[in-house]
Parts: structure tokens; sequence; C-alpha cells
């Protein structure tokens, strides 16, 4: 069977292969390359070797913007996965309305980053106007929570849904053996109902410490860097390195930014998947 | 004795029906301030443009605050809303089925083809997903407009190459455990590859078929930076390459019809997932247990 589907391989697998190269294989490459040179347009290309990586690190808007951004996603990764779990265990326990509870939390979820955006910069500005703080505009330290609050309410609802099939594996056998031992409900919850999660986690950590990393539409549109690009994450760091900066230096600096960036978060990815794997038991 | 116990057991089982009962109205008032922001950007577009601003953004749109619909229809007709629902929709939908067919074929071949070339692909595919977008944005723009793929119309093909990552791994995640023996009884009933692949590992495929259409359908719809860099935004403006593109320029931001604007965005996803949310949630833990 093996050698007649090879045979037909260039229905099965060449569309495919050809749009994967022309829309990652070689936009990585030739990105990988265009970080070694200096470039305005593509007619005129100068190879500068290391140069632009050294600069990367001389730009202080990207220094911060690493501290900003892993600050970020160290906060919001923690709140958003200790609310999931508190609200996913809480409605596993059968009480009324659960379903539309559950409906209710996912569905920030499905609007986009832009959209999102928009909404809480109006939101979050007449609170703050209600309680005469200064705009969201002005302050560093409300831009961050901002993001926060808005990753939080995006992401919530996503995690809690990955969460409940997790609680929802554990068998009542397993809990019900703890409690007949004595257990309290925290010592469950510790021993016995964590461990049982514990791929869900891995999962959900995954996901949003990517996420966090990653943001850029929900950072671009609450708060677009300001006051003065002291909000403004990795990502959004590069794209105004690229599209926003004048001299013919920035694009290639750019490009050596996108590498750096990239390789952190297959960094973080890597360590991540390694700690929280190691934690996972057999059922 | 007994009646000690029952009397315990019956308290034990009421302070559980009382608790539950308070956490049910904890959980209420929490969904009601969760969707709040809907209901907020709601009320708005009601509103009159002077009533919106940042100290009245709480007014409920009654009284002189209330504009009826003149929001809708100046934000729909001014800012081009029809073409941008519609190039969002055209781009969603040419991308999602044409990553779901070319993905899930690609994806068979690479579970059921031991070589070298089939394991390649299935490794870069995984790579690429991690690979965050500012990596490729400005060479991926570049290739786009060099082979001229920066319509509306045949964007589907970016997506599907900087989609198949997510599509392929899913597809070759669920295919691994389809049993190689009903394929074969196929075979040697004298079904070609092709009848194989659509007569019996399609149906089987199902599920997974759902849940990936899903996941890249609320990618595709809500994504901004892709279109943005590929697409010329003078001519051609997605949803929320429209939103950015009158929100973003400062000045003379109509605020009301912008509030019509992203309403009528939301609407329809909201209602989308409402009609089919069992299969959104199966597809958000079927691609949650997958990666």
């Amino acid at each position: 069977m093996e050698k007649s589907i090879k045979k037909y391989w260039p229905v099965f697998v060449a569309p495919t292969l050809v749009a994967f190269t022309i829309g990652f294989i070689w936009p990585f490459i030739w990105g990988i390359y265009l970080s070694f040179t200096k470039f305005q347009t593509l007619k005129k290309i100068t190879w500068v070797g290391l140069d632009n990586y050294l600069r990367v690190f001389q730009d202080s808007t990207f220094v911060h913007a690493f501290v900003f951004t892993a600050l970020f996603t160290i906060v919001s990764t923690l709140t958003i996965n200790v609310l999931a779990f508190l609200i996913a265990t809480l409605l596993t326990r059968g009480i009324k309305g659960t379903n539309v509870f559950r409906t209710i939390f996912f569905m920030p979820n499905l609007i986009g980053g832009i959209v999102l955006g928009y909404i809480w910069q109006s939101l979050l500005n007449g609170l703050l106007y209600k309680f005469g703080m200064p705009l969201l505009a002005l302050s560093t330290t409300e831009g961050f929570w901002g993001l926060v609050i808005l990753m939080g309410w995006q992401q919530i609802g996503y995690m809690m849904i990955i969460y409940i099939a997790g609680l929802q594996n554990v068998s009542p056998d397993l809990i019900e053996a703890a409690q007949i031992d004595g257990a309290t409900r925290w010592q469950v919850l510790k021993h016995v109902k964590i461990p049982m999660v514990m791929p869900s986690i891995t999962i959900c950590m995954f996901l949003t410490l990517t996420n966090s990393f990653k943001l850029f539409d929900q950072n671009l549109s609450l708060t677009g860097g300001d006051p003065a690009k002291s909000t403004q994450m990795l990502a959004l760091n590069i794209y105004e390195t690229y599209y926003m900066r004048s001299g013919q230096q920035w694009k290639g600096i750019g490009q050596a930014k996108a590498v750096v960036f990239f390789l952190i978060v297959v960094i973080i990815s890597m360590v991540q998947l390694r700690t929280t794997k190691k934690r996972e038991v057999q059922a | 004795m007994m009646d000690k116990s029952a009397a315990v057991g019956k308290s034990m089982g009421e302070k559980k029906k009382i608790a539950n009962t308070i956490m049910t109205v904890v959980f209420s008032i929490l969904s009601v301030l969760w969707i709040y922001p809907i209901i907020m950007i709601l009320f708005n577009s009601l509103k009159v443009e002077s009533a919106i601003s940042t100290n009245r953004i709480f007014e409920l749109p009654i009284g002189d605050a209330f504009n009826g619909i003149k929001n809708f229809v100046y934000g729909i007709s001014e800012m081009d809303f029809l073409s941008s629902f519609w190039y969002s929709l055209f781009i969603t939908v040419s991308s999602v089925v044409l990553i779901i067919l070319c993905c899930s074929m690609c994806a068979w071949y690479i579970c059921r083809v031991n070589s070298k070339a089939a394991k390649a692909i299935y490794y870069l595919c995984v790579f690429s997903m991690v690979v965050p977008f500012q990596m490729v944005m400005f060479t991926l723009s570049k290739t786009a407009d060099t082979l001229k793929l920066n319509t509306p119309y045949n964007i589907c093909i970016i997506y599907l190459g900087f989609g198949a990552g997510l599509a392929v791994f899913m597809f070759t995640g669920f295919m691994k455990s389809i049993p190689l023996e009903i394929e074969e009884a196929a075979m040697i009933d004298g079904c070609s590859p092709l009848q194989i692949f659509f007569k019996v590992v399609m149906p089987i495929t199902k599920p997974t078929t759902i849940s990936t259409a899903i996941l890249e359908t609320m990618w595709v719809w809500n994504d901004y930076l892709l279109p943005t860099l590929v697409l010329d935004i003078k001519n051609y403006r997605t949803i929320p390459m429209n939103i950015q593109y009158f929100r973003g320029s400062f000045g003379s931001v109509q605020m009301g019809p912008m509030m019509a604007c992203i309403l009528i965005t939301v609407l329809p996803i909201i209602i989308l997932y409402l009609i089919c949310q069992k299969y959104i949630i199966e597809g958000v833990v079927a691609g949650a247990v997958k990666g």
C-alpha cells in the first residue's frame, strides 16, 4: 500500500509543501540571512555580519521591551492559570447553571485582539476617569495592569475549558479513596487532583506563556506602546523598528531582533515543557 | 443512633445545598460582570457622540443620549464595513477549506509513507508552530508581493503555508491511530489511494476536521498583522484592519460609529458560538490534548 500512496505524492503532499515553502520555509531562511545585512529596499543589500545583533542589545527600547514582556508574561501566566483552575474546580461540582457560566466565561476568547483592545481601552479609561486617575495612555503601570486584565478576560475561559476537561478525567474513586483515608479538601486538591491534571497544566502553561510572550494585537490597540514606548512589548517593538523608524539600518536590526525573539520563544517553550512534563504522573 | 446519623446526613446535604445556591449567585454576578464589556459596547453604540466621551461612557442610552440606529447606518456606510465583512468572510472560508483539504492529505501521506522526506516535513511543521510571526513578517510579505499573492482572493495560499503547521500536526496525531487494516481492505477491493482517502479516511477523521477547522477559523478571522502586511490597505481591508485603520488614526475618530462597528463585528461570532458551542469547546479541548 505504501508504494501506491507514494506514487501519488504530487496530489497529497505537493500543494501543502509548495505553500509551506512560500509561506514559511523560504521567508524563514531569508529572514535569517537578512538579519546579517543592512537594507532599505531589497535592491541594495549589504552584508554587515554580526553588527545588527550587537546593536539589538544597545537599543534601550528593546531591552526595556524585553523586561516589560517578561514581567507581563510571568504575571499574566500566573493569574490566568490560578483563576482558570479555581473556576474550573468550582464549575465541576455540579452547581446550578454550570453550563451557562462556562459558555459566558469562554466567550471573550472568540473576539479578536484588535477589537478586544479597543473595547477595554474605552472601559478602562472610563473607570480611571471615575476614580480621578490618569488615563491609560499616560501611565506605564496602568498600561501594564490593563494588559494583564485584558489578557485574563480573553484567556481564562479558554484555559478553564481545558482544566475542566482534565478534572473530569480524574476518577471519582481516587478522590473517594483519599477522603476515606481522611484527607482534607486541600489535601485532595494538592495530592490527588493537581497531580492528575498535570497534563492540562502543562498545556495551559505552554499556551499562556507563549501567547503572552508573543502578544501583539492587544498591545497595539490597548496602549500602542504609550506613554513613550514604555508599554511596548517585544513583538510591537520589532514591528515598530521595522516599519516606523527611518534610517536604513533599522530594517536589518529589526530582523535581528526578530531572530533573537524567536530564539527566546523556543528556549522558553522547551524549558517549560521539560519542567512540567517531569511532574506528570501515570494514572 | 440511626436517627442521629440520618439527621447529620440531612443537615450535611442541606449545607451543601445552601453552599451550592450561594455559588450559583456568586457566579451569576461574576458572569454579568464578565459580559459587561460587550453590554457596554452595545449601550454606547446606541448613544450620541457627546455621550460616549470618557466621562460619560457608563451612562445608559436613554433620554438625550439615545441616538437610535444612526451610528450603525453611518458606521456601515462610512467605514465601508460591508466590503470588509466580505473580504474577511471570503479569506476565512477559502483559507480554512484549503488548509483542511491540503493538510489532511499531506498528513495522511506522512502517516502512511515511511520515508525521510515525510518525516522531515512533519518536523518542519511542528517547528513552524513555535516560530513567532514577527520572524517572517517582512520576508513573507515581500514573497507574497513578488508572487502576486496579495489580494483577498489568493491570500489563502499564504494562510495555507503559515497555517499548515498546526493542521498537519493535528491530523497526523489522529490519523496515526486509524488501524491500517481498514485501508488495506479498501485497497484489496480495488480503491485507488485517492478513493481510500476520501471514502475511508476522511469520514473517520471528521471530529479532528471539525476541531482543526474551528481553531483555524478563529485564527484567520481575527488575524490582523498578516493581512495588513500582505494586502494593499488602500484597496482591501479585513474587519480587524478596518477597525485599526479608523481607530488607530488619531484625530477625527467618531466613537459612535466605531462602537457600532465593533458590535457588528462581535455579534456574528457570538451567535455562531452559541449555535455550535459544543463543537467549539470540543475543538479547543481536542486541540489542547494533541498539542
